[in-house]
């Protein structure tokens, strides 16, 4: 072992000199609690700005993962879709668009009032800050609320996958066997399910259209089953976490109107909106996707 | 036996020499405060790394027994314990538990926990309830998943391949998932902590190029946790969705395809193998330049292969699927990109070699792990590419080629580097040294071992023999022998660090601040450290691997000079104070006479005065 061993000589003691130090140090330490201004600062953060932009960023990261979460469930819709295109606009045509139009607002609205309640923290106006974050709670409570009722309307007409599945209540499948203006697949499967369902069309292969595009041959019930699954999958996702965000925002009330946010403490707000914000977005493009693909038409409209 | 000390590896410890041994321990984390409640409500990145590391060492317990049962019963072809339900109950038990609850929190929520703020000079991560409750999460899923196992137990393995998981088996699948589930919201909490207190709580003067490579490692594993943990989520409630309504996207008999699971799920599961191996490499590349006394070859390429690998990782998932109905265009795109993953991974060992080229090296129990993991991963690593390469894949898919592949990497790699870690960290985690000489016999039997058990199975592989199977044909029968005879020696290699690593808690030696003389920031502070790791502030002025052979032979001497001016000036000190003793007792003086008569007249509650 290479341990140089100098210590009995005594003349080299002026020609050694310890190797710099790599660091230095500053400032004594802080566990600063400043109990004098209302901005909690965490005693691990050195000062309020990193504190704001680490809780920021972090806010930012999450929305993050949830964004590749719910693209996981965006990426099957895409694969289906792709696949089972009629089956989607038969699919379609048996939601709402009335009800999702209205939601569609009302969660717009409650995103309105949720920006505003940001301002009104910001500005340290209390009042509003309690009036809109009750506006918030609202809104996003109607918004599951239309939801509830829509999810009842598809459980009694037979549209819940295995729960509640019987394709002859489809709300538009009977206008669909007679309609002369329905493409051919979707009026041959109304025609069959109205006529006798008990037997199910069976999943067909894949045939090249005149487009050269992979297409199934005609629209089965099991293809229009995996539309609602995804339906419920997507609009579930989606109302635990407008649920989830309705939990939260009831306590942050309470400290509102205890004026917790209204003293220069206003980034719980902040990061609490972009939260509403993306759930928002989330329902932006799951109205069209979900409501929207067979466009307004009754039957068929947007058909190829 | 070799010295236990730290000066038999040819370093001098830095323990300051006027501290006496015996004196009271100064207040660190660990003393700080006492009580069940006091660690399970903590906020201290340090214990929550230490409940971390007692957690994931249960996990890999249990899943190594699972091992133990599965190779017992490979001792013979009929199968010699087990019937081939447990048979696959218990290898499905093994890969979860190993996966999902040691290997992926493994170093990242232990070491990564204690060592990332330190490294920066933070005071803890950016957001420390996070981290708990990131704990609780984990135990959580641990406790879900295990009684799911124990009690019911699924045949599934821990791929979780629809329909099989689906439609075909008949154990607690759902209960199982939704364990994995709520522990990767554990691990996205504890990337996201990382990739934050990364960002935003870096010391003055730590810019990102004077960050140690075990930083930059950390932040690339955080990345794939924080973008490819959410996916597997996903794709597990859609497993759930489909088990419990009976219909899904994965089932084909309903128009789903069952290809899409895994898709999804090595969307996310592929690069999660590099959540796995790239704290490994972190912690290699911290071990290698520290006992090379020299900075570490190329910083900035081992710092970008890090996130290389993280890039990657996410393009070559389909090379799972050469033999499923993925088209021939997708395969070789697959096959192109993850020959591309072998560039920043011989990046790294390579930059290793270098490093090791003309150091002076130190065989520290540490180091002789990280050389295994070199020589491990090199193996490993280029069987890997044997399975990218489509042709050769049609051949190994599914046979013990792949399972020897993949516990080079595991295990050989990771388990590897987290021991190795474990090591060179445990005086800083516990102010203690371990024994030497036990740990370098650990090392050696943990590779001798390790070797045993998977260099037969890539053999047994590669003549044919198939994975996951409780009986095999007779022709590889010796090759079954040898690997269960491996395995108990890996079995003996891995309880000795625990009975050793436990005695040193009490008897261990004490360790000082830097008994490696690293050169990190978590190197500056008191082992164990105080609960705000620094006194003050660190400010950072150059990179982080200052290592040279020639400062350390001028700080040795320093040292030793210092030390024996020390010896000397405390043995003059002795020689005046005994002499003085003797003359005072014996009354020569007339000092020594005046003392004697006060002592004498007073009545013994104050002490004498001493006279000048």
């Amino acid at each position: 072992m290479r341990r140089l061993r100098v210590a009995t000589k005594a003349p080299s003691q002026n020609t050694v000199a310890p190797p710099p130090p790599t660091t230095h140090f500053q400032g004594e330490v802080e566990h600063g609690h400043d109990h004098d201004d209302h901005h909690v600062l965490q005693h691990h953060f050195d000062d309020m700005d990193q504190q704001r932009e680490s809780i920021s960023l972090g806010m930012w990261t999450f929305l993050m993962t949830e964004i590749m979460m719910f693209s996981g469930l965006f990426f099957c819709y895409a694969l289906f879709r792709w696949k089972f295109y009629d089956a989607y606009l038969l699919g379609s045509q048996q939601l709402n668009i009335t009800l999702g139009t209205i939601n569609t607002f009302v969660l717009l609205a409650s995103s309105m009032t949720m920006a505003l309640a940001v301002h009104a923290a910001q500005t340290r106006d209390r009042k509003r800050l309690v009036a809109y974050i009750i506006g918030t709670i609202i809104f996003g409570g109607a918004f599951l609320g239309v939801k509830a009722v829509e999810w009842k309307a598809d459980y009694d007409e037979g549209l819940v996958p295995t729960i509640s599945w019987d394709p002859t209540h489809w709300p538009t499948v009977h206008h669909m066997a007679e309609d002369k203006h329905a493409p051919a697949a979707h009026r041959a499967l109304a025609q069959q399910v109205t006529s006798d369902s008990s037997t199910v069309p069976d999943f067909k292969h894949f045939d090249k259209g005149p487009d050269g595009q992979l297409r199934p041959q005609e629209v089965s019930v099991q293809q229009v089953k995996m539309y609602f699954l995804l339906y419920f999958c997507m609009t579930g996702l989606h109302a635990i976490h407008m649920v989830a965000g309705i939990l939260i925002l009831i306590p942050m009330l309470l400290m509102a109107m205890a004026g917790s946010f209204t003293n220069g403490n206003d980034q719980p707000i902040e990061i609490f909106g972009l939260y509403w914000h993306f759930i928002d977005i989330v329902w932006v493009f799951l109205f069209p996707l979900l409501y929207l693909i067979a466009g307004f038409h009754m039957f068929g409209g947007g058909s190829h | 036996m070799v010295s236990t000390s730290a000066e038999g590896l040819g370093l001098t410890p830095r323990t300051p020499v006027e501290v006496p041994a015996d004196s009271a321990e100064p207040e660190n984390y660990l003393n700080v405060t006492y009580g069940v409640k006091s660690w399970l409500l903590t906020l201290d990145h340090k214990r929550i790394a230490v409940l971390y590391l007692i957690s994931v060492s249960i996990a890999f317990f249990l899943g190594g027994i699972a091992a133990a049962l599965v190779r017992i019963n490979l001792l013979q072809p009929q199968g010699y314990l087990l019937s081939p339900e447990t048979y696959n109950k218990m290898f499905t038990a093994h890969g979860i538990l190993m996966v999902f609850f040691f290997l992926i929190p493994a170093i990242p929520a232990t070491l990564g926990n204690f060592l990332v703020p330190m490294m920066l000079g933070a005071k803890d991560l950016a957001f420390p309830k996070l981290n708990l409750l990131s704990w609780y999460l984990y135990i959580i899923g641990f406790a879900l998943s295990l009684a799911a196992l124990v009690l019911g137990g699924v045949q599934t393995g821990w791929t979780f391949y629809a329909p099989l998981s689906s439609q075909y088996t008949n154990g607690p699948v759902v209960l199982v998932a939704l364990g994995i589930f709520i522990a990767g919201f554990s691990s996205i909490l504890t990337g996201l902590n990382f990739i934050i207190t990364i960002h935003k709580m870096r010391a003055p003067g730590m810019t990102w190029f004077r960050m140690p490579l075990f930083l930059w490692s950390m932040y690339a594993t955080s990345l794939i946790q924080v973008l490819g943990t959410p996916v597997v989520a996903i794709t597990i409630l859609l497993l759930a969705v489909e088990i419990i309504f009976k219909a899904g996207v994965f089932d084909a008999t309903t128009g789903g395809d069952p290809v899409l699971f895994q898709h999804l799920f090595w969307f996310y599961s592929h690069p999660a193998v590099y959540i796995m191996l790239l704290p490994g490499m972190a912690v290699i590349s911290e071990l290698i330049t520290c006992f090379s006394r020299k900075p570490v070859f190329g910083y900035r390429f081992v710092a970008f292969s890090s996130m290389a690998i993280a890039v990657i990782s996410f393009l070559v998932w389909g090379h799972h699927m050469f033999t499923t109905d993925q088209s021939p265009l997708a395969s070789t795109v697959f096959s192109v990109l993850s020959f591309l993953v072998a560039i920043p991974s011989a990046v790294k060992v390579f930059n290793w070699t270098a490093t090791l080229y003309k150091g002076s090296i130190r065989l520290t129990t540490p180091m002789l792990y990280a050389l295994g993991f070199i020589g491990l991963f090199c193996i490993g690593g280029l069987t890997g590419l044997h399975l990218a390469s489509m042709a050769t894949d049609i051949h190994l898919q599914d046979t013990y080629f792949v399972v020897a592949h993949f516990h080079y990497v595991m295990v050989g790699s990771t388990v590897m580097a987290y021991l190795g870690g474990v090591h060179f960290w445990w005086p800083k985690i516990t102010g203690r040294m371990y024994p030497e000489g036990w740990g370098r016999t650990a090392a050696i039997t943990l590779f001798v071992g390790f070797s045993l058990t998977f260099t037969p199975q890539f053999i047994a592989g590669y003549n044919g023999m198939p994975r996951r199977y409780a009986m095999y044909a007779p022709e590889y029968h010796v090759m079954n022998v040898l690997s269960t005879a491996g395995a108990t020696i890996m079995g003996l290699g891995y309880l000795l660090p625990v009975l050793y690593l436990l005695w040193s808690l009490k008897y261990g030696e004490k360790a000082g601040p830097n008994p490696w003389r690293a050169t990190g920031l978590e190197w500056q502070t008191a082992s164990p450290p105080t609960t705000f790791n620094f006194d003050r502030t660190p400010v950072v002025t150059i990179g982080p691997y200052a290592y040279s052979a020639e400062s350390d032979e001028i700080e040795d001497a320093h040292y030793d000079m210092q030390r024996a001016q020390m010896e000397y000036e405390a043995a003059q000190a002795k020689i005046a104070a005994d002499r003085r003793l003797s003359e005072m007792s014996d009354g020569h003086t007339a000092e020594g006479q005046e003392m004697i008569a006060k002592a004498t007249s007073q009545s013994g509650d104050e002490e004498a005065p001493r006279g000048h």
